[in-house]
């Protein structure tokens, strides 16, 4: 018996699961660093949002599609990790992320008809309503583990970003917080204030570096939106560098590494072609300079995101590919 | 840097696995099958009948429609009957069944080795000659040869693009006749580049066959005007508009011909045919044909009589078809046709026989699309497959034509990328032949 089917006859190994596989395994770092950093905290929280998010998945698809769940494509691991990996190290968060993940995979992907129908980045969805809705929390933050200088114990500390905000708005400059905001050393290895995922830039750009190695995102949104918020930063800080903070710093903080690498370049939130990506990246890293800047949070890089995914259909209907035989 | 096409594209395995073996000559069969279509057009009609005597190379079918290809006999033997037969498809052909017996050849065709340089046809007798002797585009598409060079067309036609590219994994056929016959396929061009007058010719040769390169370079140095040019490995590279592209960065327009940017480009197998023909007096009625497949122990490029089926060939080749083999395909495994029929015969289009395991023969299921845009950066055409899918899922026609799903080559590109098994090119395929369907009629 004999197959007949028409071609290609063959196929790349690319597979769904593979590249949320690969996505994945590019988490690992941030996971390890978020262990050392803050200790059995970070791993309850990320194991917890991780089973959470598989099983609404999977509940919703059981029972209320009643369709065979795809849970199995690792989509939901990949959203858990993410989610877990956006939000503070304390013991609040244990309860807190089980609504997040409520609210992303309910809302942000299932309420859409799951994997590739959802418009949103589903861990910002789940993230950015765990900020409304419990503003104390999700910016109360533990200082990571000061391993490196022999200090051990947690303290709560604001993030850098939230001190500028703070200090600006009451008048001051960032001369005046500028002891305060970290050292280099410890936003490239680890141990400034933070959420699990963005302390260490070291373990995000590991990561990122093997997702373009693996084919899993193409440069061109982390590229266009790390360099949009720098230029526009450095622009910022060029004019006024008592009221704007330097471009280095901007990039460090506030996970903006953590979203130009996994949560910017989430496939099914951003446009398809080349010239698309570009857009795409640098509306995300002007939004987030403006947002950080002028907005009322401190921090801008969910929500640029966020807003960005709400205009990638007509990105893609704006920047179609280049027509070979035009 | 080595040249290559503007957008797009893939990487799959190569697999030459039978690129070092030798061309061989299969055994001759007892029993021809040969169809009276094979090229691109109207059948030839056939000129004999059940009891007549044929030889090698005598004139059985006679192309004579515009568009249609004369058939010659590829056996000596007894006509038995001229009826229907099933191509690979199973669709019913004309064909002429061919009883052999001997091999005896028509005496007008030099058999000797030798290379013969000169070629003393003026210009229109060299295209008479290639349609008398019923030559058509071996690459796969079977156009022809004599009408895509005809004379009277007036265009200015300034490069002659010679296809000794091959980018469909698998397939050796054409690697080996470029190292087996560098210097015919190189007198081949000069011949028909001088005839038709025209100024370049070019061969663009894949850089998985430094073998060719090397050896074509050095032969081609002595003829004028000819360039042998090694490109990128990347598929399709072979494709008619993405060649012409690497080449002379001309591109072909929507819709329109290569000979609209003053090119006609030809597959280095035809060219070898050519040479056949017009130097040798030999009609086209056997070509290589490369047998191979990874659950197969032994790979072959072999010389077959066109009508020879295909399960012989196979049969001859591997011994009894295993059961761990899930499907054969006529041709490569990225544009190829899989067999349904496999008593169906051999044609002059058919480069290859791809036999699979079982394993690798199963379409994966499909899931959703996760929106990573792999197919659209693949397409060599710039276009927008998953838009096409879901364009043609929803019956949308107006608006697949509008995002250009005419331009399509199928080449199979966006399928093999997208991680969500996507029937992309099989959806293309039934949309572009809805939107035809809708056009009025010329
Ligand atoms: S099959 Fe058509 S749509 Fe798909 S990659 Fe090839 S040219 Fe593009
Ligand atoms: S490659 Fe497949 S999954 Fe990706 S955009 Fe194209 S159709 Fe969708």
């Amino acid at each position: 018996m004999l197959y007949v089917s028409d071609s290609p006859h063959i196929h790349s190994a690319d597979s769904t699961h593979l590249m949320m596989w690969h996505v994945f395994v590019a988490m690992l770092p941030m996971f390890v660093v978020s262990i050392l950093f803050f200790g059995l905290s970070a791993l309850i929280i990320t194991l917890t949002s991780v089973v959470c998010c598989c099983l609404f998945q999977w509940v919703i698809e059981r029972f209320v599609f009643h369709r065979p769940s795809m849970v199995g494509d690792g989509s939901a691991v990949v959203t858990g990790m993410l989610l877990a990996f956006n939000v503070p190290a304390t013991p609040s968060m244990y309860w807190i992320i089980i609504i997040g993940a409520l609210v992303s995979m309910g809302i942000g992907k299932m309420a859409f008809g799951g994997l590739g129908h959802n418009p949103f980045n589903p861990a910002l969805v789940g993230r950015v309503f765990m900020l409304i809705s419990f503003p104390v929390q999700m910016t109360t933050w533990p200082v990571a583990k000061q391993w490196i200088s022999g200090q051990v114990d947690a303290m709560t500390g604001p993030t850098p970003l939230g001190l500028i905000k703070e200090t600006i708005a009451n008048g001051g400059t960032i001369a005046d917080v500028s002891s305060q905001l970290p050292s280099w050393g410890s936003y490239v290895l680890g141990s400034m204030g933070g959420s699990l995922g963005e302390v260490s830039a070291l373990a995000i750009i590991a990561g990122g570096v093997y997702l373009l190695c693996c084919k899993v995102i193409t440069w061109r949104i982390p590229v266009s939106f790390i360099g949009a918020a720098f230029l526009l930063s450095g622009l910022l800080w060029l004019v006024d560098a008592d009221m704007y903070l330097d471009p280095l710093h901007t990039l460090l903080s506030g996970g903006l590494l953590l979203g130009a690498f996994f949560m910017a370049t989430d496939m099914v939130t951003s446009p398809m072609s080349h010239s698309g990506q570009l857009v795409f990246g640098i509306g995300c890293g002007l939004l987030t300079v403006v947002i950080r800047t002028w907005g009322a949070y401190p921090e801008g890089v969910s929500f640029a995101i966020l807003l960005m995914n709400a205009v990638t259909p007509l990105i893609n209907k704006g920047f179609r590919p280049k027509r070979f035989s035009a | 840097m080595l040249k290559t096409f503007a957008i797009g594209g893939i990487h799959p395995s190569d697999n030459k696995l039978a690129a070092n073996q030798p061309i061989e000559y299969l055994p001759l069969p007892q029993q021809v099958v040969v169809m009276m279509s094979q090229h691109i057009g109207a059948p030839a009609v056939s000129l004999v009948e059940p009891g007549d005597k044929v030889l090698v190379g005598q004139l059985i079918g006679e192309g004579k429609a515009f568009m249609s290809a004369n058939i010659h006999s590829p056996v000596s033997g007894v006509v038995t009957k001229v009826d229907m037969c099933r191509d690979i498809a199973g669709m019913p052909k004309p064909a002429v069944y061919i009883n052999v017996e001997g091999d005896e050849w028509l005496s007008t065709i030099d058999r000797s080795p030798e290379i013969k340089y000169e070629c003393n046809l003026d210009p229109s007798q060299v295209f008479d000659k290639i349609k008398e002797m019923g030559i058509v585009g071996l690459g796969g598409a079977t156009f022809p040869t004599h009408i895509k060079y005809a004379a009277n067309d007036d265009r200015n036609i300034d490069y002659l693009i010679v296809n000794g590219v091959e980018c469909e994994p698998y397939l050796t056929a054409d690697s080996r006749l470029l190292v087996e016959h560098a210097t015919e396929i190189c007198i081949a061009i000069d011949i028909v580049r001088q005839a038709r007058g025209i100024a370049h010719a070019a061969i663009g040769i894949e850089a998985n066959k430094p073998e060719a390169i090397a050896l074509m370079t050095q032969v081609a140095g002595r003829f004028e005007s000819l360039e042998v040019v090694p490109l990128k490995m990347k598929y399709p590279q072979g494709a008619e508009k993405q060649l012409i592209y690497a080449i002379t960065h001309r591109r072909v327009p929507s819709g329109k011909l290569p000979i609209d940017v003053g090119c006609i480009i030809s597959n280095a197998g035809t060219m070898f045919a050519i040479y056949e023909a017009l130097q040798k007096n030999k009609p086209l009625f056997e070509r290589v044909v490369t047998v191979t497949g990874k659950g197969v122990k032994t790979q072959h490029n072999y010389k077959v009589r066109v009508g020879t089926s295909i399960k012989s060939l196979v049969e001859f080749s591997i011994g009894e078809i295993p059961g761990s083999v899930g499907k054969i395909i006529s041709g490569g495994p990225m544009m190829g046709k899989a067999i349904f029929n496999l008593d169906a015969p051999t044609t002059k289009g058919m480069g290859g026989v791809l036999i699979m395991n079982e394993s690798e023969s199963v379409r994966q299921e499909e899931t959703t699309c996760i929106r990573c845009g792999k197919c659209l950066n693949a397409c060599p055409m710039g276009l927008e497959p998953y838009l096409f899918s879901a364009l043609v899922r929803h019956e949308r026609y107006a608006e697949a034509r509008q995002r250009n799903i005419l331009d399509c080559i199928e080449c199979g590109s966006c399928a093999y990328s997208c991680p969500a098994h996507k029937p992309l090119t099989s959806e293309i395929r039934l949309g572009k032949a809805k939107v035809r369907a809708m056009m009025p009629k010329k």
